[in-house]
Order: structure tokens, then sequence, then C-alpha cells
């Protein structure tokens, strides 16, 4: 159970413990975290089935891997080594430019990335049991973020407005399935649980992205690109749950040190957050 | 304008707002408990599911652990659901060497019991008093040990899964994520003046 938590990205199982010290709810394990993806280029894959292993015998909470978009060999293989949960991930190269994983084909539970309503629903429409949005992994800038979980749960706010007829408008603008479109007109939310991920490099940028409705939060290059990691992840941790508490989120940041360094989105190359269909 | 109890909801990570909506539509008010303020004005105490380690981490930092572990040994009915039983415990098996526990309940309950994620199951459960129940189990904990004075109320596999003792109720699943609000019923029930 994630929601309200912090999920951290680590790629030894010092950084787990670190993670799981600091009060995560769960880790991210991969080989290089987006920023170090991001400068090294080069096509990125699922991590080495051992570093995964040595992770999950580091830590008690879950422990999530990555695998390519459509690549569901990879989600096989992470499957059989018992990973708590797969990340369809932009942020590795993808290996399908049309299809993405049938995620009911899976018992493990799938997270997806998404920038609007309607690639939420496309993903939740194969079996995805949470949406993140994307936002721009590995750049420290949370504006993308902002921007893929405005325009969500915006969609999600003027659907329960439409009438029967505009329903069905809904979902042909937003290419996806009729049933999900009328369930959020009824009920006013996502059917699975929305997250916020792509960016997260302070405990203010976690205050917002949780008073805006994300329920929780992924933390990426945020963490350990800080001059202190056990430090930021705490504060991370404890803004995430006292997120509307100005005076508790102030408290935190004093003194952290400096955050990861960031990227002007003029700057960034490589849109992550375009990769996906 | 609340006719009910004033029900707080443990509110530092978890199940918080599926909880809320449950006690809300029981006639509860419902209250999110995030500082000892907070927990000052409530009659009641819910403990959702999430991470234990998180939550007991949680738990001192925001100065919540004492002044609930008192109010719990003056009495306050409380509900843990999956870690919120871990948390009510007065022994967990498999948690951290640093995780504490509340132990308003004389239980023993092992972490992680039904296996990890992969092995979460949902199952119908027969529980005394109630009927049967749909039950989400998520990296569920069960019960490894009752003491003396503790209802066992329901099992799954022959471990415990449902436990009282006096106006302290813990499930090991999550009667919130099922949408069938008998459990809260039988919680509130069983202290509501």
């Amino acid at each position: 159970m994630l929601r309200g938590g912090v999920i951290m990205d680590v790629v030894t199982p010092e950084q787990a413990k670190i993670a799981e010290d600091a009060g995560a709810v769960s880790v991210m394990a991969l080989e290089r975290v987006p920023a170090d993806i991001r400068r090294d280029g080069g096509v990125a894959r699922m991590s080495d089935p051992s570093m995964i292993e040595g992770i999950k015998e580091a830590v008690t909470i879950p422990v999530m891997a990555k695998a390519r978009i459509g690549h569901f060999a990879e989600a096989q293989v992470l499957e059989s080594l018992g990973v708590d949960y797969i990340d369809e991930s932009e942020v590795l190269t993808p290996a399908d430019e049309a299809h993405h994983i049938d995620k009911w084909a899976f018992t493990v539970p799938f997270v997806c990335g998404a920038t609007n309503l309607g690639e939420a629903l496309r993903r939740i429409s194969e079996g995805a049991a949470m949406i993140r949005s994307k936002g721009e992994a590995g750049t420290g800038n949370i504006v993308e973020a902002v921007r893929h979980l405005r325009s969500i749960l915006g969609d999600i706010r003027r659907i329960t407005q439409a009438d029967s007829a505009e329903v069905y408008g809904w979902a042909k603008s937003l290419q996806a399935p009729v049933s999900l479109v009328q369930e959020i007109a009824e009920t006013g939310k996502l059917p699975v649980p929305l997250f916020c991920a792509g960016g997260i490099a302070t405990p203010a940028d976690a205050s917002l992205v949780m008073q805006l409705g994300a329920e929780a939060v992924f933390v990426g290059s945020g963490i350990f690109k800080s001059s202190d990691p056990p430090r930021m992840a705490r504060a991370v941790v404890e803004a995430t749950t006292h997120f509307r508490d100005a005076g508790m989120v102030a408290k935190v940041s004093r003194g952290l040190g400096e955050a990861m360094r960031g990227l002007e989105m003029a700057a960034v190359e490589t849109k992550l957050a375009d990769r996906g269909w | 304008m609340y006719s009910g109890p004033k029900v707080g909801v443990l509110a530092l990570q978890g199940d918080v707002r599926e909880h809320g909506a449950a006690l809300s539509e029981l006639g509860a008010h419902v209250v999110e408990v995030r500082t000892p303020e907070d927990l000052a004005g409530v009659d009641a105490l819910v403990l959702p599911g999430g991470e234990s380690t998180t939550m007991s981490l949680l738990l001192q930092s925001s100065g919540l652990f004492d002044p609930i572990a008192d109010r719990l040994a003056d009495g306050m009915p409380a509900f843990g659901t999956c870690a919120g039983m871990i948390l009510l415990a007065s022994e967990v098996v498999d948690g951290r060497p640093d995780q504490r526990s509340f132990a308003a309940i004389d239980i023993a309950v092992r972490r992680n019991a039904f296996g990890r994620q992969v092995d979460s199951f949902e199952a119908e459960v027969d529980v005394a008093g109630v009927g049967p129940v749909p039950a989400v189990f998520i990296r569920a904990p069960f019960v490894e040990r009752a003491g003396a004075g503790v209802e066992v109320l329901a099992e799954v596999d022959g471990h415990p899964v449902v436990c009282r003792s006096g106006p302290v109720l813990v499930a090991s699943f999550h009667p919130e994520l099922s949408g069938d609000l008998r459990l809260h019923e039988l919680f509130l029930g069983g202290w509501e003046i």
C-alpha cells in the first residue's frame, strides 16, 4: 500500500538501506538514475537481475524495477525474479513503437507513466494498476510533472460536468475506452491510484504535487544527486506526509545542502515524456 | 452538523482517504490525524494499511507515538488494518529491529506473512457475527499467537486474520478497498454510545 508515501530510485543495496531508513514505502532498483541515463546516452535497458536481487535482499519494503515500453520479455524476467511492481518506463529506451505491454497477462502489478488522461486510460485498459505522471525524469525540474498532473486532474474534473452524450465525445478525443470515461464521469477519479514522478527534487516539490492531487511521489535522481542523501530522503518523506503544513515543510527544508543541479527544459535534448503511445 | 462520533484516521501514510470515506458513510465525523493536536479531539482512531516501517518512523518524528500509546492505554477504541494491525500488536515478527508497536492487543503478528506483492490475493472471509466479507490481502500479515483475552473472529488457512480485544479491532486485510462497510460498522458498533 503505497498511497501517501515516497518511492525512491536506488542503484545499490546501500542506497536501498538509506531509503528504507528514511521512511521510503518502496524502492525502484535500477542501474543508473535518470540523470545519469540522460548524461550517458546509449540504449537504457532492464537492470542486471543480480543487482535487483541484491536490493531485494537488503530491504523489507517492496521493490520495483523498470522494463522498457513494450518489452514484455523483460517484464517476464522481472516477474520471475519476484519484484513487487514493474514500471513500464519511458526512462528506458522503448522496445516497441506502437504497443505497450499487455499487462493483464501478468500477476505482478504495473505502474505506467502518462502525460494526459487519454494516455492514462489507455494504460489502465492494458492492465496498469497504478498511473504516475511522466514529468521529465532526470531534470530535477518539476514543471513537466505539474503540467501532466494538471492535465489529467483537470480533464477528470471537466468530465464530471459532461452529460451522457458528451462522455462519448470525451472518449473519442482522449482515444480512450468509453467505459473508463463513463466510470470517471460517475466517480470523479481514476479507477487506480495516481502518483507523481519526474523532476521532484525538494520537499516543497513533494508538497506541491501532493496538494495538486497526487497520491504518492516518486523521487528518481533527486535524492542521491543531492549533497546529503539521507537528510534529503527523510525531508521528502516528511513533506509528503505533512504536505499541507507549510511550517513543517519549512522545518524539514532547512539546511539540506544542495538539491540536484537540474536542467531548464529548453536545454533538454531528449524529451523522455514523448515516449509512449 | 455531525451526529456521529469523532473518529480519527492516522494520516501519516497509506489508505487514509478510503477509510475516511467508509467512516463518513456510516455517519462518523472523520478527522485526519497527523499531529498530537489532531489526536486530542478524537473519540477513536483508525490505523490504516500502508508500510508499517514508514509509519513507525513518522509516528516518532511527528511526536504522535507517545500520545497515541497513552490514549490506547486509557481505553481509546482503535481499528487497525494491515499495517495498522501490526502497529497495534504486542509483538511484531519479521519487522525491522527499530520498529515500535503500541501493544494495544495481545497478539504476535508476522509481517508480510502471506508473501510479497505477487502473492497478494482477494478472498471471501467469514467473520464471526458479520458473515462472509470480501477481503483484499496485500503483502498481508497474519496473527501467529493470540493471547487469552483475544477473540479470533476470522481465519484464513488456520491463521487468524480478524481479532478483537475490548474496543480494539484488527484485520490483516484492507476492508476500506472492497466497498463493504460491515467491518467499519462492527468497529463503530463495538463502543459507540
